[in-house]
């Protein structure tokens, strides 16, 4: 064998000396990659010792080695290893060989034989466990070679006799991955590998080592991800291993019976110790649920989490995961939660507790109490009061999993839920927020169940309470008494975080929206209105005193006898909520006013929003307006872009439509002012000056095409299409602008060459669309290509100027959704007079806090800008651990901005603001072309244009006082 | 038979003075020292008498573990060291030992001091009692002597509290001390491995209850202090000043930081602050959160709680006070009581179980006028909460750990005995191991069964265990070899190797049996046949037609001889040698059968 070996490599290097005679030019790529595993081959003949032999081995598996060579490689490794007597030696050549196989393109077949006869007279265990992962590798190149696998799962049930636990490992996670699947294979392949491999996985659940018990349970999970169906006769062996002794195997175990119970949820198994039998998943949830109470905390989260996804189990073991018997001195005793309860039902709510109250009523009969039940008792119990908070999580994730699906369940673990709202650890707290949300719908807090979920808005994190407005958005409150108490808490909220006034009327909102009728007794002591008396006029704004409006009008919308309670200025506050915070408050129909909606007629369709209509509506409009004089299509465009911002304001969902559509008019706006310029028509070449109108238009229509293209999310590929006409169209003024100011000629080839290419790739980019823009610049521009080539820059600045006044103002049309990228800088607020004082040169660090909505990806794209009275600038990328998801759509940044500057006389004031990076190589409409096309003209385009990259700001600028002092000597 | 004995001298089917003595596999081991806070007399202290009426301690004790600080766990100690002599070591962990003399120090003032008793433990000794202590760290093994090892787990309970397993060769007992299954907010639960002891030593302080989530306490201790502190009125928490007192402590800390509230809390100073400071010190020894945050602040260092001083009771405003001792029986505690106890406002919160006679049991159980010295009556308007923050396992929590730790006998301790009755049963009927609960004075005794670790050579051990399927450690599996017991040391070696360490001769054993087969036919026939015959049966062994008329199978020789008088009859001679025994009386009795008939 080695012989032959010999000679194939041999052949090998006498091959790449003829190709050096052949051709030395133009092959000298080639030429090193035989050369490579010669090299090899003399450092490993050269070396002395095993020692010397591991240092090129380890040497060599530094550097990367080419598809082409790899067999020759292998070729040289292998002849090497049957000489090689040193056990680490042949270590390092089989794992080399194991880590060749995976270079991509290369075919390990080849070498399968050659790696299976190694093995066969080994004799070290760890060279043999390494020779065995190696043949992994293999085969899992190999996929699609079931004589291949076949036979590797062969080599593998050999070796399990081995007595290296190393050695047994490797094999069965060899049988998991390439043992066979299908069962037609097996029937096929008609030797010993055929045999059940799962019978062969399974007789090692029972090896001595723990290490091969843990291997074989994986092997058999793996079994299971690649499609073989489990036998049940496993579930018992399993069962038996949750018993084992060490963690790992439990824990794989655990997963074992996960996976049987949701394969066999229906059979029936036997209790032992009794002849009943009981559903199979029911059986595996009680063991799964036992183990909850494990002594190593990582099958502990095993088990919790797996719980969650066990929803076929049938109800009554489900709820008893929530009891735990109590009892004191033999006697039984209710629990906190049923004592909450029954003192509810009693109507005496909140009495003051006396010692003893919760003295043990009943005599316990001691045979009936069972201390550690094989059964699901207190499974959740146990997992909420554990010490680890990863199992904790587990649990509350595997409550809320179990509560969506069976809403008694959720009705029951509700008093956990709300118990965990006070964990000490605030992962902990916010995802039983979170997880109550989610439940919410299935649920109805009593009263001392909300008093505690309230208790929880004082809490000093901002996300804790924002995730209870959350919460409380959609609960459902069972009394009159639970609105006031929520009202109450949230005004108290209120007053002490200020902060969260948006979030507390948008909680409101729903509150009111969701409860009309447990409102209605309410409204006149929140109004503090008298029958006889007429009270003072509260502050209209004091942010109390509107959320107390916003319950009332959404409380009002669906409880028509509502505004008969109203005051004279309640109305009057009710016309300005309505305008100022038209998202909060909803239309009412009131007595004796004119609705807003009522002028829409009722003939119209409801699901046909008429602001919706509005919108097309005045689109039509513009682009009808061909026909009018310049005047009027100036006029008309104003009118159309004020009512299309006042739109947006007014309708929340449509303001990202509405601001769009603006936008795109405004576009137009400024074009057809720019080339109405009577300066166009003077022939000499102009001031900069005089062109400033139309300089500056261009320069804002090509920003406005970024922001249209980036700022909102959306945006299909027609939109896509427009703005980047836009964007030539842009371009094209520029041009004309600066073709009309410079003089010369020289630098005009080049914009105009420049430009051509443009036109160029706009053509390759979205050639499926053109025949839909026909008459537009584009399509006008194209058809004139031939001559713009050939003739000279002037001639160009001519045409381009032509095309550009006939051409027609293309149809936009509108996506389903669009939503405008916008920001809120909550914090810093910019309305505090004390300067932020720190030593110049020492920094300072700013707190920021700003919500982000459709945003894409905001971890890549936003950024703050600080800018100094200076002028000086600066760009900050927050990590991306600073966004936080609170919603789909939502973001939320919080983060540090580190200021620092050098001493100043006099306190000033900083801008931060808040910028979307963009780069237009990523633009959307890139991703829609195919490779090889975007590859190409990535070619032929100058740099310049693919590396377009800016920053739009989207926030308010927020004004920071500051103060650098110079540092005291 | 090997057994294990074990007395208590205190705590059998009692709480208080916890002392067991344990003598397993030749040693004695003293658990726990501690003394009564029911008595003032000699039966506070255990009777050490019974270990020794006349000689040392030290000679009868190998050593003393104390599992943690609380001076019904450690009271006795320097009475026991110093004035009884013992000189032995003693072992407890970091923390006990740290806390530990702070607390006889305290109990030793108010004895001598306050009450006035001579003939008591002094300073000094304390001190020189602490010097015999020697620390161990968690899961740490320490080698008493050559034989004995003790290590120790983590038991919950009070900071620095542990669970000691005591091993001799195989045998051994777990003595939990007092522990706590449910983690609070900062300690951690008990721990155990699977060590599978011949006996566990358990505490049994709530045998017959299973507790109500700790969260629903918490929760309810938060809302009334806070309701109180909102409504402006003042807080009293009579504590101990060690343990529960931490708890509490971090408990409104935690909440002061989380609701950003900004009503003082103050703790009375003393004996705290020291204690404190230990805490501070040893955070590994508390729970996760508190382990995992200390680098950005030490839960310990607390923000909102200060140092209370006399004259900070008359001030106005909502505040929240810790004040010593627990149950209102003297001190400050009672002073601020008498202070507050007027106004409906105010509200005192008893956190654990006060002993009748006391002020705190009093109030507790509803009574409205007191008493005080001076004929002086006090009305108590203020409210009166009781809220139970104990750090015990309950019921379910002793099964887990003994589920955990699956001992081979259980033992009950630190408990009433009408409780640990019932827990017994539960205990044998679910884990079906037998339960003791001895009571002061009396000895149990264990039966064990310990395993003697024998040695094999290399050699034989891969010889025998090639032969058959792989070894598998749950099964026993029967190996062929010499036992030699020489030197107090057992070996299992090869008989070769035996017979030449002996220095013996080698004699071979033969079995030879004669078997008569009823065949008229001629000898070398009815060899022929019975060779046949042989290899029809015997697929698997080498079966052998010799050309001297005899059959070998594998090393068993047969020959056929005819009767001397029947001709008929031959006689089989079959002879094998004791190791093939197996075989030859196989064959034997295969032949006997007879020879199938001829065909």
């Amino acid at each position: 064998m080695a012989a032959h070996l010999k000679k194939r490599v041999y052949e090998e290097f006498t091959k790449v000396v003829q190709q050096q005679h052949e051709d030395l030019s133009t092959k000298k790529l080639r030429l090193t990659k035989p050369s490579k595993s010669a090299a090899l081959h003399v450092d490993l003949c050269k070396a002395t010792s095993p020692a010397d032999a591991l240092q090129y081995l380890l040497q060599f598996a530094r550097k990367p080695v080419e598809v082409e060579s790899v067999e020759g490689v292998v070729r040289i490794l292998l002849e090497h290893y049957y000489k090689e007597n040193d056990a680490s030696v042949r270590l390092k050549i089989a794992s080399l060989l194991g880590l060749l196989s995976k270079t991509a393109g290369f075919s390990p077949d080849c070498i399968m034989d050659d790696a299976i006869n190694t093995l066969q007279n080994e004799k070290s265990h760890q060279v043999l466990a390494q020779l065995l992962d190696t043949l992994l590798v293999i085969g899992t190149k190999l996929p699609e070679n079931p004589s291949v696998r076949m036979r590797l799962v062969e080599v593998a049930c050999k070796h399990l006799t081995d007595s290296s636990h190393g050695v047994r490992n490797k094999c069965l996670q060899l049988i998991g991955c390439l043992g066979p699947v299908e069962k037609g294979v097996a029937k096929e392949a008609e030797n010993q590998a055929a045999k059940d491999v799962q019978k062969i996985i399974g007789d090692h659940f029972n090896d001595q080592d723990p290490r091969v018990r843990t291997a074989a349970i994986k092997a058999m999970l793996q079994l299971h991800e690649r499609g073989l169906k489990l036998h049940q006769a496993i579930y018992s062996q399993a069962c038996k291993l949750l018993a084992d002794d060490y963690e790992q195997v439990r824990s794989a175990a655990v997963q074992l019976i996960w996976v049987l119970s949701q394969l066999y949820p229906e059979s029936i198994v036997p209790i032992p110790s009794s002849n009943e039998e009981i559903r199979l998943v029911d059986d595996a949830f009680g063991k799964i649920c036992h183990m909850v109470s494990d002594g190593s905390w990582v099958v502990r989260v095993q088990a919790a989490k797996l719980l969650g996804s066990m929803q076929q189990v049938s109800s009554h073991f489900l709820e008893q995961t929530l009891d735990k018997k109590l009892m004191s001195d033999l006697r039984r005793k209710r629990t906190a939660h049923e004592r909450a309860k029954e003192l509810y039902s009693s109507g005496e709510f909140s009495s003051g507790r006396k010692w003893g109250d919760d003295a043990p009523k009943e005599e316990i009969d001691t045979g009936a109490v069972n201390l550690i039940e094989s059964g699901a008792c207190g499974a959740f119990v146990h997992g909420l009061e554990d010490e680890m908070y990863e199992v904790r999580i587990a649990a509350v994730e595997a409550l809320c999993m179990l509560a969506q699906s069976s809403p008694s369940f959720a009705e029951k673990c509700l008093d956990f839920l709300v118990d965990m709202f006070n964990d000490e650890i605030e992962e902990v707290r916010l995802q039983s927020i979170h997880t109550m949300r989610k439940i919410s719908n299935n649920i109805t807090l009593r009263e001392d169940q909300l008093d505690t979920v309230l208790a929880v808005l004082e809490d000093s994190s901002r996300d804790i309470r924002e995730a209870l407005h959350e919460l409380l958005c959609c609960t459902n409150v069972s009394t009159k008494e639970g609105i006031h108490l929520a009202l109450v808490e949230l005004l108290k909220n209120l007053t002490k975080y200020p902060t969260d006034r948006e979030s507390i009327w948008k909680c409101l909102k729903f509150l009111g929206s969701r409860h009309p009728t447990l409102v209605l007794p309410l409204v006149p002591e929140l109004l503090s209105t008298h029958p006889f008396f007429d009270t003072p006029e509260p502050d209209m704004d004091d942010p109390a005193y509107i959320a107390v409006l916003v319950l009332i009008f959404n409380a009002a919308k669906s409880c028509p006898t509502m505004p008969a309670l109203f005051s004279d200025h309640t109305f009057r506050h009710y016309a300005y909520l309505r305008d100022s915070l038209s998202h909060l408050v909803p239309p009412l129909r009131l007595p004796g006013r004119k609705l807003v909606s009522s002028a829409v007629s009722p003939s119209i369709t409801p699901h046909e929003d008429p602001s919706q209509q509005f919108l097309h509506q005045s689109l039509e409009r513009v682009y009808s307006f061909q026909h009018l004089d310049p005047q009027g299509i100036q006029e008309l465009l104003e009118f159309t872009i004020r009512d299309l911002q006042r739109l947006g304001e007014l309708q929340s969902e449509l303001a990202g439509m509405a601001d769009f559509t603006a936008t795109y008019l405004q576009w137009q706006l400024l074009l057809i002012k720019a080339l109405q310029e009577k300066l166009w028509n003077v022939a000499a070449p102009l001031y900069l000056k005089q062109n400033a109108l139309a300089s500056a238009a261009s320069k804002q229509i090509l920003e406005e095409t970024y922001k249209m293209e980036f700022m909102y999310s959306g945006v299909e590929s027609r939109q896509v299409v427009i703005i980047h006409h836009m964007r030539l169209q842009a371009k094209a003024l520029q041009l004309i602008v600066t073709a009309r100011t410079t003089r010369g000629v020289e630098p005009l080839f080049g914009m105009c060459e420049k430009f051509l290419q443009e036109v160029d790739s706009f053509q390759r980019c979205f050639i499926s669309e053109l025949p839909h823009m026909q008459g537009s610049f584009v399509d006008k521009l194209l058809d004139l290509m031939p001559r713009l080539v050939t003739s000279k820059p002037s001639e160009v600045v001519k045409i381009l100027q032509t095309t550009l006044r006939q051409s027609t103002f293309l149809h936009l049309p509108l996506p389903e959704q669009l939503h405008r990228a916008t920001a809120n800088i909550i914090e810093p607020t910019g309305e505090s007079d004390n300067p932020l004082r720190f030593t110049s040169g020492l920094v300072v660090a700013l707190d920021v806090d700003a919500t982000l909505e459709h945003v894409q990806d905001p971890q890549g794209t936003v950024k703050v800008q600080v800018l100094y009275p200076d002028g000086q600038a600066q760009l900050i990328h927050p990590k991306p651990a600073d966004f936080r998801n609170p919603g789909p759509g939502r973001h939320r940044l919080i983060t540090q901005v580190y200021l620092s500057h050098t001493a100043w006389t006099e306190p000033c004031q900083i801008e931060v603001r808040l910028l979307l990076a963009y780069n237009s190589n990523k633009s959307k409409a890139s991703t829609r072309i195919p490779k090889s096309t975007w590859n190409e003209s990535l070619e032929a385009l100058p740099p310049s244009e693919n590396g377009i990259e800016g920053t739009i700001p989207f926030s308010k600028p927020v004004k920071v006082y500051i103060m650098p002092k110079p540092a005291r000597r | 038979m090997p057994e294990i004995k074990v007395t208590p001298l205190g705590a059998g089917q009692d709480v208080g003075r916890s002392c067991i003595l344990v003598s397993i596999a030749g040693k004695n081991v003293m658990l726990d020292c501690g003394m009564h806070m029911g008595y003032n007399d000699d039966r506070r202290f255990p009777d050490f008498s019974y270990i020794t009426q006349n000689g040392r301690l030290t000679d009868f004790l190998d050593c003393v573990i104390i599992s943690h600080f609380h001076l019904d766990h450690c009271g006795a100690l320097p009475y026991f060291s110093e004035m009884v002599g013992y000189d032995g070591p003693i072992y407890m962990t970091h923390p006990t030992k740290a806390i530990c003399p702070i607390l006889l120090e305290d109990y030793r003032k108010i004895t001598v001091d306050k009450k006035g008793e001579t003939n008591f433990f002094t300073s000094q000794m304390i001190k020189d009692c602490m010097k015999k202590v020697v620390a161990v760290h968690l899961h740490q093994t320490v080698q008493v002597d050559e034989e004995l090892e003790i290590k120790a787990y983590y038991a919950g309970h009070v900071l620095g509290a542990a669970m000691f397993q005591i091993k001799v060769g195989c045998e051994s007992v777990v003595y939990t001390g007092d522990y706590n299954m449910t983690p609070d907010r900062h300690l951690g639960a008990a721990w155990i491995d699977k060590c599978r002891p011949d006996l566990l030593i358990s505490e049994s302080t709530y045998a017959t209850t299973i507790r109500d989530s700790k969260r629903c306490r918490e929760r309810d201790f938060l809302k009334k202090v806070h309701e109180t502190v909102e409504r402006g009125g003042k807080v009293l928490i009579p504590v101990f000043a060690l343990g529960r007192a931490q708890e509490l402590c971090i408990l409104l800390e935690t909440f002061w930081e989380r609701m950003n509230l900004k009503a003082p809390i103050y703790f009375s100073t003393g004996l705290t602050e020291k204690a404190n400071h230990y805490y501070k010190l040893f955070i590994t020894w508390t729970n996760q959160k508190i382990r995992k945050t200390f680098v950005q602040r030490n839960m310990f260092e607390f923000k909102h709680i200060k140092a209370f001083d006399r004259a900070f009771a008359d001030n106005p405003g909502p505040m929240v006070v810790f004040a010593t001792p627990g149950m209102l029986h003297a001190g400050q505690s009672l002073q601020i009581f008498r202070k507050w106890a007027g106004n409906e406002k105010n509200m005192v919160i008893m956190p654990g179980y006060c002993v009748q006679g006391t002020v705190g049991h009093k109030i507790l159980s509803g009574q409205r006028k007191l008493e005080m010295e001076g004929r002086q009556i006090l009305e108590v308007k203020m409210q009166v909460e009781y809220m139970s923050f104990s750090a015990h396992a309950d019921a379910k929590g002793i099964m887990q750990l003994i589920r955990q730790a699956e001992p081979r006998n259980v033992l009950l301790v630190h408990g009433e005995a009408k409780k640990m009755e019932f827990l017994k049963q539960k205990i044998e009927q679910e884990f079906h191991v037998s339960c003791y609960m001895p009571a002061n004075g009396e000895t149990t005794t264990i039966l064990t069964n310990p395993c003697i670790p024998v040695d094999i050579s290399l050699g034989l051990l891969k010889r025998e265990a090639a032969i058959g399927p792989l070894p598998d450690a749950k099964k026993p599996k029967l190996m062929h070899g010499t036992l030699l017991m020489k030197d107090n040391s057992f070996r299992l070696v090869s008989p070769e190797q035996a017979l030449k360490e002996l220095g013996l001769a080698e004699h071979q054993l033969r079995f030879t049996c004669r078997v008569h087969i009823q065949d008229p036919r001629k000898e070398h026939e009815t060899v022929l046949r019975v060779y046949n015959h042989l290899k029809g049966i015997l697929k698997d062994y080498s079966v052998q037609h010799l050309p001297d008329g005899s059959i070998t199978v594998e090393s068993i020789l047969i020959q056929a001889t005819a009767h001397s008088e029947d001709q008929g009859t031959k006689v089989l001679l079959v002879s094998w040698t004791y190791q093939d025994e197996e075989l030859g009386s196989y064959l034997t009795s295969l032949l006997k059968k007879g020879l199938p008939q001829s065909t």
